[in-house]
């Protein structure tokens, strides 16, 4: 059951609008030359920064129909009903949600890259940071996407949960990125760990939670 | 013989409102029992406990594995019903024929009118292989050739050893002993 509901969610994902966060990732991306110039330099010495804020507000996007449409249609019902657990079904859409969020962004993040002007280093380390933040970027879009799912004008709320909570993500990503000696993507694996690890099983309350 | 659904003393409050107390009853295979009631008397609310979607604020409750058809479709929308049937499992295609849904196969489950979706929702029931049935107003939106189609479902999985539960305050065809509530 839990593999035909990964195989599901990815199937649904991309048949719907799973294009939609990355074209907003390259959007915000290709904003930042407009607003600060195209001074490589300044560029490449925020570019990291910025592929990290892009991506935040891209996890953004899909959160409301990750839940709340199963919700609302019996499906997270009938999934009990069927014997799979709460916290079975938030893993496996965690995972279904970095199948069709996670490779796309790191192919995103190439032109990103490039419209950023990032030194090949920077880049490598951009990826590897997006690589092992991702899933725990995913896990944080399932858990709030739960607890948000069903009620009115849940979109920005969401907002105000998610982002706040990414910051440790931003914070050691972005260092990750600019330099690969540093002690940041340990941190950063460590904090990416700690929310999916985590998720499930916030995911999974506020689905028994939200059963009336 | 097994008990498949036993309620002790159950209670359940909501928003506030005692819907019942004290509720005793058991099902054993092949007894069927019909929830009546006036509109918010709590028929909906004994489906759910029963299905275990709902906790009870006292007493036990004893359930098998089961299957529900509520008013939720639980089926993706942009599937064609096949599709979006085989999902859940189970012999899907028998359970097609015998609510007469099996034209509809490859329509996407967006198209179905309500008729049908109920039918569709019973069928998904019919599907699975479960001894409980839990159905909540299974006569809602369904034809005559529906409802006939249900009733034999229903004589059949009763024949078989299983039971049902059904919440509904028009009159249903067989024999089914009748649990009032809000009196």
């Amino acid at each position: 059951m839990i593999a035909r509901l990964i195989a599901r969610d990815v199937r649904r994902g991309f048949t719907g609008t799973s294009w939609l966060p990355i074209a907003f990732f390259v959007l915000v991306v290709a904003l930042m030359p407009f607003a600060v110039g195209p001074d490589a330099k300044l560029l490449g010495r925020v570019g990291a920064g910025v592929l990290w804020i892009a991506a935040l507000t891209a996890a953004l996007l899909p959160i409301e129909r990750l839940v709340e449409p199963d919700r609302a249609n019996g499906v997270l019902d009938q999934l009990m009903l069927h014997g799979v657990a709460d916290e079975a079904v938030a893993a496996a859409k965690i995972v279904a949600h970095w199948l069709t969020f996670g490779p796309l962004l790191l192919i995103a993040a190439v032109p990103g890259a490039a419209l950023l002007a990032l030194n090949g280093p920077t880049f490598v380390g951009a990826e590897v940071a997006l690589a092992v933040g991702t899933p725990g970027l995913a896990g944080l879009a399932i858990a709030v996407a739960a607890v948000t799912a069903g009620l009115p004008r849940a979109g920005s709320l969401a907002g105000l949960l998610l982002l706040p909570l990414a910051v440790p993500l931003l914070i050691f990503g972005a260092a990750a990125a600019a330099d690969r000696n540093s002690s940041a993507l340990m941190l950063e694996a460590a904090v990416s760990l700690l929310l999916t690890a985590g998720s499930p099983f916030v995911a999974a309350a506020a689905f028994r939670a939200s059963r009336t | 013989m097994t008990v498949l659904l036993r309620f002790e003393d159950v209670s359940l409050r909501r928003g506030g409102r005692l819907l019942f107390e004290g509720l005793d009853f058991e099902l054993r295979p092949g007894e069927a029992l019909q929830v009546a009631g006036p509109n918010g008397s709590g028929k909906s609310s004994l489906i759910r406990l029963a299905a275990g979607l709902l906790r009870a604020d006292r007493g036990r409750i004893q359930r098998p594995s089961l299957a529900l058809a509520d008013d939720n479709l639980a089926l993706d929308r942009e599937l064609p019903l096949k599709r979006a049937l085989g999902f859940w499992g189970g012999p899907t295609e028998p359970a097609m024929d015998a609510l007469g849904v099996t034209h509809l196969a490859d329509v996407p489950v967006r198209y179905l009118s309500s008729g049908q979706a109920k039918r569709a929702t019973l069928a998904r029931v019919a599907a699975s292989n479960a001894a409980l049935w839990l159905l909540d107003e299974p006569l809602n939106a369904l034809d005559t050739d529906g409802i006939a189609r249900l009733s034999r479902l229903i004589d059949d999985h009763l024949g078989e050893g299983g039971a049902i539960v059904a919440a509904s305050h028009q009159a249903l065809a067989g024999h089914w002993r009748q649990l009032e509530l809000g009196r």
